[in-house]
């Protein structure tokens, strides 16, 4: 292999400039962006119908701070597996340590979705379903929403891991594991804003 | 392989440390930016109005740590319009948040300040 071989590989992975793979992924940083514009308007709403409990309970009543800490922990946990993942695709090409990485991050998602549904469950076999009150209406769509983002993420991961399983680490399985990168470190820093300021503001 | 290929790929490797140096930073900092809110949250170390800030403040500072140690945004390969759209995204949401809450705090102020009629029980002065 000559160094120019060398060179050109490592531009290609690591300074994309010009490639499919650059467009593609600035092209999902515009829709990642449309994305938090939607969580921003549902952010909204719940800052809006917050109080609006109809006599029912409110945030303060409702949540278990332990369980929601645990789930905010697990969630970061799985940002940061998905980011040893991604290092190891990029910077190694060690295909066997990104599976398992992938994998990692995979259960770690799962479990959280596991405990929202979970959550969702009890509150409504409590009587507080999304039909109580304005702040529950606001509260489910919020927290669903971004449930629902993190399991399309987890469908996509299982794809990928398929992917790279079969495919090995080339240009294009390299560039999408870039993308679904963006998405899940997305979703973490909209949970750290639905932990601040439903979960938290919601205990004060 | 030339000297020049141990070159390149101790520039992989030392790229590859670097990023790895990002991640756990990163991680252990978010750790610590959601465990100290929860602590002083959960056990109302302060009153409520300087709790709100605290803990608006520590969401904050986990946003830009987020965004700088797991997303690398200043890393990615067009930062500049990468940046562009993020601060264009960040102005939207925050006319949209803090406008939503001043337009319905001001019609809620107003509600208020018009219930003693209102709240008559069905009395309508003529």
């Amino acid at each position: 292999m000559t160094a120019n071989t060398h060179t050109s590989k490592r531009e290609e992975i690591h300074e994309p400039r010009h490639t499919k793979e650059a467009k593609a992924l600035f092209g999902f940083w515009v829709y990642i962006m449309s994305d938090a514009l939607l969580f921003g308007s549902i952010f909204a709403t719940y800052a809006v119908l917050q109080g609006n409990t109809f006599g029912g309970p409110s945030a303060g009543d409702l949540f278990s701070m332990p369980f929601v800490l645990l789930e905010t922990l697990i969630l970061l946990a799985s940002s940061f597996t998905y980011g040893l993942a991604s290092l190891y695709a990029h910077h190694h090409s060690a295909k066997r340590t990104v599976l398992i990485w992938l994998l990692v991050t995979f259960l770690l998602g799962v479990t959280f979705i596991a405990m929202e549904v979970s959550e969702f469950v009890k509150l409504f076999q409590e009587g507080n379903s999304w039909q109580k009150s304005g702040f529950l209406t606001a509260f489910f769509t919020l927290v669903g929403t971004h449930g629902l983002h993190v399991t399309a993420g987890l469908i996509w991961m299982g794809g990928l891991f398929v992917q790279i399983w079969r495919r090995g680490l080339t240009v294009t399985t390299i560039g999408k594991v870039s993308t679904l990168g963006l998405f899940w470190h997305f979703l973490d820093i909209v949970w750290i804003f639905i932990f601040t300021f439903v979960y938290l503001m919601g205990a004060i | 392989m030339s000297t020049n290929d141990f070159k390149i790929v101790d520039e992989v490797y030392e790229a590859g440390n670097k990023a790895m140096r990002s991640y756990v930073t990163g991680f252990v900092l978010s750790v610590i930016l959601t465990l100290i809110p929860y602590f002083i949250v959960v056990n109302h170390l302060f009153g409520s109005s300087s709790l709100m800030y605290a803990v608006v403040i520590f969401g904050l500072l986990q946003l830009v740590v987020q965004v700088v140690f797991f997303l690398h945004l200043h890393r990615k390969s067009r930062p500049h319009w990468n940046l562009v759209v993020f601060i264009f995204t960040l102005v939207i949401v925050f006319i949209l948040v803090l406008g939503s809450l001043w337009v319905m705090n001001n019609l809620n102020y107003n509600m208020i300040d018009a219930s003693p009629v209102n709240t008559n029980e069905g009395y309508i002065p003529q």
